[in-house]
This record gives C-alpha cells, sequence and structure tokens, in this order.
C-alpha cells in the first residue's frame, strides 16, 4: 500500500478506535451503576483507545520511511556485479541516482545498462515489499492497540489521566524539536566541515589570502589549482554589512526617534506599518532592485564622475542590504527607547533642555546598550543574508578596500559552491559546508552578545 | 542686558545668547528625523513603482494573426501527434510574404513567430477536427523580440546592430501591424503555464503550485508543533534546565541565518535521509524548521496575554489543567496564535535561500502534481528569471514579484484583519 493511502487507513482506524473506545465506555458503564459511575467521560476512553492505536502506528511509520530507502539502496547495491560495488564512493552516488531516475521513470534514451534496469527493478520490488510490510505492521499495531484498550475499559480506568499524560508528553516532544533542529545543523554543519578541514588545513582556510574553489577536474588542467583561502570571502562580507549598516544606522535610529519622541498618534499609526512593510518584502525582491535597478544607477553615476565602477560593485548590494535592515533597527530601537522611564525626561526638562538636547544627552545614553544590542542583531542578519548578495554582489573574491569593486561574501560563496551537480567528497562542496560553520558560530555569537548586553540594560530600570 | 553688580554676565543672559542657536539645532535634529522616515517611505515608493512600471505589461501579450491552411490530404494520411505543424505555421507566414525567398531572410521571418505557436496549433486542432479542410485565421503568441518592440522596451531608433530585431524584420512587423494582423491579449499563459526558456511562453503556475505545496507542508507541520511547543512551555513547563534549554534554542532559531537551514536540509533531508531532490516535501520540511519557532514566540505571547483569572475560574470549577488549557486557554488565545502563524506563512512564501540549497532551482517545465515531484517556488522562479539575460524576462520577473507581493498583501492583510477582529483587551 503506498504511504500516503495508509495514513488515511489508520486516521480512519482511530477513529474507528475511538468510536469503539467510547461505546465501551457507555455499555461498561451502563452495565454497572449508570454512566456517572465511569472514572472519566466516555469521551476521554475514546480518546484514549485512538491515542493507542494511532501514536506507535504513526512513530513506527515515520522512522520506517525515515530508514527504508537508505536500506534498500544498500541492499541493491550490494547485489549489483562486483565491478559496480568496487566503484569510488563519488561515483556510486551517480549510480544511485541513475537507478532512481530508472525507478521514477524519468529515463529518455533507449538504451538502458541491462545490469542499471534489473537494479532498479531490484529496488521497485523491494520497495514494495518494504510498503507492505509496513502497511501490515502499521494496521495491526494499530488494531493490537485498540484491542488492548478496549479489553481494560471498565469503571475504574483513568482515562483522563493517561490521555492527559499521553498528551502532555506529545506537547513535550514538540517542544524538543527546537533542541532537535539545533543539535541537526551543528551536527551537519560541523560533520561536512571536518571532512573539509582534513583535506585543507584549518589555518590555511582562516587565514589563507587566496579564494579560488575551482578544482581541476583532470590532472593536466590549468588554472584550477583550488585555494581555500577564506580571508578575502570574510572581508567582502564584512565591507557589504558595513555599508548596509552605514545606510540603515543613522536613518533606522533616527526614524524610531523621531517615531517615539516627535510623531503624534496618528502619524505613527500610518508610517509604522508602512515601514513594516519594507521588512516584510522578501529579499529576493530587493535583490532583483539592487541587481537591475540600482546597479546601474551606481555605475552610471561612478562613470560619469570618472570614476571605475564594476557593474556588480559591493555598493550596490551594501546600499539595498542598508535598506531591507531599516525598520529592524528602527523597531528595536523604538522599544529600547520607549522602555527609557519617562522621569528621565521630566528631569532633563526640569533643567530647561530643550527636546532634542534631552534626546541626545538623556535618552539615547540611557537606551545605549539597547541600541547596540539592536544593532549588532542587524549586524548578524547583514551578514546571514543571502539574496541580495547573491543577486547583486559578485563571485570574484578580491580583497580590496574601494567599495566600487566587485566582493564575494560568504553566502554567495556557499549558494554558488553548491548548486547545480556536486560530488560530496570534493573540497569544494565541503568548503560550503565550512564556510556554513564559520557563519553559523558568528552569527550565534552576535545574537548571544546581543540579547546578553540587551538584558543586562534592562534590570537597571525594572 | 544689565550685567551683575560685580561685571560678570547674568545666566540668564548666557542661557537668552544661546537660544536662537538651541532651537536651532532643534528644528535641524526634528528634521533629521523626518528625512530618515522620509527616505525611508521614499524608498519603498521607488521600490513598488519601478516593479509595476517594469512589470504591468507583462500582463499582456504580443498576438499574430495567422490564416492557416489545414490541406485535407496532408491530414487523413497520419495521426494528428505527427504532422508537422512547424511547416503548417511557415507556409501560412510564406503565403503572407511571398516575396521573401531568401533562406536566412525565411530563418528571419519565422522568428516573428513564437516556437510555442506549433504547439498551440497541435492542441486547437486536437480539440477541434473540424478545421481540417478549411483555411482558418488564428491568433499565435509573438516572439520575445517582437513583444518587446510592440511594448516599446526596445527603441526602433537605436543603430541596427543594437536592436535583436533587424529593420526587414521591423519593416514585417510594420506591415502585419498596418493589415490588423498584429494585437495585444490579455496574458492568460503567464497565470496558466509552468517555466520556458522562451519568455514569451514562460508563466508562474508551475512555481505557484510548488509554493502552494511547500507552504502546505509547512503549515501542516509548523503549526501543530508551534502551538504544542508554545502551550508546554507557557502553561505546563517547570523551571528547569530543559525548558531553559528550549528557549534558549527557540530564541536562538529564530535568528539563526536561512541559508544555514537550507545547509541542514541538504546534507540531512537529502543525503541521510535520501529523500527526493527538489520536492515540495523536503522545501516543506525545511522552511518548518524555520518557521515554528515564530509560531512558538508569537503562540506565547498570545497565550500570555490571556488573563490568569480565567485558570483560575476554569481550575475552581473542577477543570484539570489540561482541561483548563483546550476547554478555555487555548480558544481565547487561538486569534493571536493564526495571526502570528500567517505571518510565519507569509515569510516563509518569500523565503529563497534554503530552498537554493536542496534543489529547487532546476528548470522545470512541469507543473508539479504532488508533494515529491520536482517543482520550483515563486521566490525562486524570480530568482531564475532575473538571472536569464533576455530583456522580456525582466517584465516576466517584475510581474512575477507583483504576483508574490500580492499574495503576501493578502496574507498579511488577513493576519491584521484576524487580529482588530478578535482581538480583547482584558
Amino acid at each position: 500500500m503506498e504511504p500516503q493511502l495508509l495514513l488515511c487507513f489508520l486516521l480512519l482506524l482511530s477513529t474507528a478506535g475511538y468510536m469503539i473506545g467510547k461505546r465501551q465506555a457507555l455499555a461498561v458503564g451502563r452495565s454497572a451503576r449508570g454512566i456517572r459511575s465511569l472514572h472519566s467521560r466516555p469521551a476521554y476512553h475514546g480518546a484514549l483507545t485512538a491515542l493507542w492505536c494511532a501514536v506507535p502506528a504513526a512513530l513506527i511509520f515515520a522512522l520506517w520511511l525515515g530508514l527504508d530507502s537508505n536500506i534498500i539502496i544498500r541492499q541493491v547495491l550490494a547485489e549489483m556485479p562486483a565491478s559496480f560495488r568496487e566503484l569510488p564512493p563519488s561515483e556510486q552516488n551517480l549510480l544511485v541516482n541513475e537507478i532512481k531516475n530508472l525507478v521514477n521513470g524519468n529515463v529518455f534514451t533507449n538504451e538502458v545498462d541491462p545490469v542499471l534496469n534489473a537494479a532498479a527493478e531490484r529496488y521497485i520490488r523491494y520497495r514494495s515489499i518494504s510498503h507492505g510490510a509496513l502497511t501490515v505492521i502499521c494496521l495491526s499495531l494499530g488494531l493490537v492497540g485498540i484491542l488492548a484498550v478496549k479489553r481494560r475499559i471498565s469503571i475504574n480506568l483513568r482515562a483522563r489521566n493517561q490521555v492527559e499524560r499521553i498528551i502532555t508528553g506529545v506537547l513535550i516532544a514538540c517542544s524538543c524539536i527546537a533542541i532537535l533542529t539545533t543539535v541537526g545543523i551543528v551536527l551537519s554543519v560541523l560533520y561536512e566541515s571536518i571532512l573539509f578541514f582534513r583535506q585543507v588545513p584549518l589555518n590555511s582556510f582562516l587565514f589563507g589570502l587566496e579564494w579560488s574553489p575551482q578544482m581541476a577536474i583532470r590532472a593536466d588542467q590549468v588554472g584550477s589549482s583550488g585555494a581555500f583561502g577564506a580571508v578575502p570571502v570574510f572581508w567582502g562580507t564584512l565591507m557589504v554589512s558595513a555599508i548596509a549598516m552605514f545606510v540603515a544606522v543613522p536613518i533606522g535610529l533616527m526614524s524610531a526617534i523621531y517615531l517615539s519622541e516627535y510623531a503624534n498618534r496618528r502619524f505613527r499609526d500610518v508610517v509604522k506599518p508602512l515601514l513594516e512593510i519594507l521588512a516584510g518584502i522578501p529579499t529576493v525582491v530587493y535583490g532583483f532592485f539592487a541587481a537591475l535597478v540600482l546597479a546601474p544607477v551606481v555605475r552610471n553615476t561612478g562613470n560619469s564622475l570618472g570614476l571605475d565602477v564594476s557593474s556588480e560593485s559591493a555598493l550596490a548590494a551594501g546600499l539595498v542590504m542598508g535598506i531591507m535592515i531599516i525598520p529592524f533597527i528602527s523597531s528595536l530601537s523604538d522599544d529600547v527607547i520607549n522602555a527609557v522611564p519617562q522621569s528621565l525626561r521630566d528631569g532633563a526638562y526640569a533643567l530647561g533642555a530643550t527636546h532634542s538636547e534631552t534626546i541626545r544627552q538623556v535618552v539615547l545614553p540611557a537606551a545605549l546598550p539597547g541600541i547596540v544590542g539592536s544593532v549588532l542583531l542587524a549586524v548578524s542578519r547583514a551578514i546571514g543574508e543571502t539574496m541580495i548578495v547573491v543577486m547583486a554582489a559578485g563571485l570574484a573574491a578580491n580583497l580590496t578596500l574601494n567599495p566600487l569593486k566587485t566582493v564575494t561574501t560568504v553566502t554567495v560563496q556557499i549558494v554558488t559552491l553548491l548548486i547545480g551537480d556536486q560530488e560530496f567528497d570534493s573540497p569544494k562542496t565541503l568548503a560550503a559546508f565550512a564556510l556554513g560553520l564559520v557563519l553559523f558560530v558568528v552569527t550565534l555569537c552576535l545574537n548571544v552578545i546581543a540579547l546578553y548586553v540587551v538584558r543586562k540594560y534592562r534590570e537597571q530600570y525594572e | 542686558m544689565t550685567p551683575n553688580a560685580n561685571g560678570s554676565p547674568r545666566t540668564i543672559d548666557i542661557v537668552n545668547r544661546s537660544l536662537a542657536r538651541r532651537y536651532l539645532s532643534e528644528r535641524r535634529f526634528r528634521m533629521c528625523g523626518l528625512a530618515a522616515i522620509t527616505a525611508s517611505l521614499l524608498f519603498l515608493c521607488v521600490l513598488l513603482f519601478t516593479i509595476g512600471k517594469n512589470g504591468y505589461t507583462a500582463f499582456q501579450q504580443t498576438v499574430i494573426r495567422l490564416d492557416v491552411h489545414f490541406d485535407e490530404e496532408q491530414f487523413s494520411s497520419q495521426d494528428l501527434n505527427a504532422l508537422d505543424y512547424q511547416d503548417l505555421i511557415r507556409s501560412s507566414l510564406q503565403r503572407l510574404f511571398p516575396e521573401v525567398e531568401d533562406r536566412s531572410e525565411q530563418r528571419m521571418l519565422r522568428a516573428l513567430v513564437s516556437s510555442g505557436a506549433a504547439f498551440q496549433l497541435q492542441e486547437s486542432v486536437a480539440q477541434d477536427p473540424s478545421f481540417i479542410g478549411k483555411t482558418i485565421p488564428l491568433w499565435f503568441p509573438a516572439s520575445d523580440e517582437v513583444d518587446m518592440v510592440m511594448k516599446g522596451h526596445f527603441k526602433r531608433t537605436a543603430p541596427e546592430e543594437e536592436r535583436p530585431i533587424n529593420d526587414l524584420q521591423l519593416q514585417w512587423i510594420d506591415r502585419l501591424a498596418a493589415e490588423n494582423r498584429i494585437a495585444f491579449r490579455f496574458n492568460k499563459g503567464f497565470f496558466t503555464s509552468g517555466d520556458s526558456r522562451e519568455p514569451e511562453l514562460a508563466g508562474i503556475w508551475g512555481a505557484t503550485t510548488g509554493s502552494f505545496f511547500t507552504l502546505l507542508v509547512t503549515l501542516v507541520l509548523s503549526f501543530p508543533i508551534g502551538v504544542a511547543s508554545a502551550v508546554y512551555l507557557e502553561e505546563f513547563a517547570p523551571r528547569n534546565r530543559l525548558t531553559d534549554l528550549i528557549e534558549v534554542n527557540i530564541n536562538n532559531l529564530a535568528a539563526v541565518p536561512s541559508i544555514v537551514f537550507g545547509l541542514l536540509g541538504l546534507s540531512v533531508f537529502l543525503n541521510f535521509f535520501q529523500m527526493p531532490r527538489s520536492a515540495p516535501v523536503v522545501g516543506g520540511l525545511v522552511l518548518t524548521l524555520m518557521t515554528f519557532p515564530t509560531i512558538i514566540i508569537a503562540g506565547r505571547a498570545a497565550l500570555k496575554s490571556v488573563p490568569p483569572s480565567i485558570r483560575e475560574a476554569a481550575l475552581g470549577v473542577g477543570a484539570s489543567k489540561m482541561q483548563t488549557v483546550v476547554h478555555h486557554v487555548l480558544p481565547l488565545a487561538f486569534p493571536g496564535i493564526l495571526t502570528g502563524t500567517i505571518i510565519g506563512m507569509a515569510r516563509a512564501l518569500g523565503e529563497t535561500a534554503p530552498l537554493l540549497m536542496i534543489g529547487m532551482v532546476a528548470f522545470i517545465v512541469d507543473i508539479p502534481r504532488g508533494f515529491t515531484d520536482p517543482s520550483t517556488a515563486l521566490p525562486v522562479q524570480i530568482y531564475l528569471w532575473a538571472d536569464s539575460p533576455e530583456r522580456a524576462f525582466v517584465e516576466k520577473t517584475s510581474a512575477a514579484i507583483m504576483v508574490l507581493l500580492a499574495f503576501m498583501i493578502l496574507m498579511n492583510s488577513a493576519a491584521i484583519y484576524l487580529r482588530k477582529r478578535f482581538e480583547r483587551r482584558w
């Protein structure tokens, strides 16, 4: 049976389980001293039956589907002729892909290797065996669950407590997915990075000055030795983020100050949602704007001033990224400025300070830690931003101070290294994961510092 | 201005003298704030305006009318699918311009009509076989170059070698226009077809269905997980190491760059679990991991805003903790949770980077029919088109952005409506 169909059947079965449990409880209750003598309401007996039917079967279902294609592939490979089994892992991957294409019917040539064809047929056979076994196991587990609970139903069965305990367990499991995700990120990125650092030493990655990840496919190829010094990439990231911050911090901060200190209610009610639109626009739209509208403008302006501007300048990408971050900074700073107690402002007014003097000399210093925190969060956002730089910044890893030149960033490199066909053992692909690890660690540190700064500041006034 | 008895100036005089300067700086500061807001709003206007200006023409399409002669002999002998429909188009064009005999000129002539015209012809014959034996006037999409000329995106006055359309072709276009054989039609294909290498045939329906399947998976997974975690953390969790750890993790996940989730999807879902590449189900899983922290945070805020008196009243009449939450607290917090979910889904709809990592950038013509078919998503389609060199894809990209923004505005206004409609101040 197809897994989707099986899932529907399981759902039906557990609905039936609910009915059976409820009816059984009613029957048991009536045969005793009336329904009121049941410990829990009949619906809880039904729910308990349904849960015992669905939960174990669903767990098996998820586990099975997660693992079965791996096992089947391994089995199919093991049954292939020895000449195929002894291929290096990268070619085996290609082989597996080919078999899968055959299985899915995505083949457009008429001449298929008979060995592959046989493998594909075996794959299909094993898969149908596996699905059949899964169907039998799941449905029988469900039935056993229903029958077991049905037999246990009596007036003393604490059905409600048991249902609540199961639900609490489910809730806890759901909460733990957050931990699992983090662990998944760390493990997956770390694992591939360790593979990478086995081939390229850590020092030459972190401190090397040359980045050209294209590896030679043939040994005699020219000019593609593969150099993995990531400093130019880090530098490009820093430069684009710095340009973005030059745009976003003053504009965002001044907007926040105006909105929280000067603007009347009606102005704020109109402008704040508009600024939030800016935050809600997908980054791919900003990227399109940067690449097709702003980059030509920057280049033409630069050329008319007699400057040499490349068409994928760091400036265009940085400017647009800055605009994207404005609402981020302004809404965070707005919160921080609003949290400054009114008594501080009143004190300054009483001393005769003007409004702007109060803001500059009293409110801003008091809000400074929070503002620093929000700027740090914005920096981490800028470093991790992908689409704008992928579309508007270049690929050439230049170590330059000139914002009119092309630079490349960590995220751009990750995307270019991983798009398209990859072999999983080449340092070129693994380098993307090493860059990802750096990105994850840096943004994590920035976030932790920012949260720490913000929290520490809050304690002063509460 | 009278100095003090001892000859030194009075404080009030110093203050008064500086007042003008201080008021000026006050005004300047205020202007700065206003300028900052104006600048960001101005940018928003410029962004929306350029996209609208570039994109609105994509909803129209240039079509050319050709008189196609369906020769009875040709059609009777073979089955309908094996015929050379390209040749029918060619001969119709030839009849319109009998003077064109040079081979390269004939090729230029054929370039006026889209290469998809033959397929369209095949479809219309299959639908209505009564055409056979007659000469029927039919409208065909023009090629993207003709489309761009008609819409004025290519300047006719530019020197010939800088134009993708040469003088001869321009003459033909003018002649067709004079004979009323060129017209603008509503571009239905843009909304109903999948991607294509030919700009005039490319549409967003494939990407939209891909996005729909992806978001469906995201919603089905992230909403229950998000709500369950929010309920547990807000209502049940004891304060211990585990719950602290969970909270730290949720806050961090919300700030991890989206591309890192893509790396996770690539190495865990694709390489470890051997899930299919480019499939909406994998995209949905990755976006779920990105979205559920948002839903948890919104859900906790909504649960927190339900006053404790509600809980106490329920507990007081003998409800269990679980009954209190499920029967009383959750329904009251539901509008808030839903608002947060919709906003999270809108963000997931616009997310591109992680989908690039799991192979949803492939060039896919077919409309996906299920969760495991290869597909793209709307923002990825925008990225792909933005990378294409043809001028005609600029307007397609802008139009696709308009559609994407329309979806996002729709979702966000639904969220705002929900908030306004059900918001309760206790």
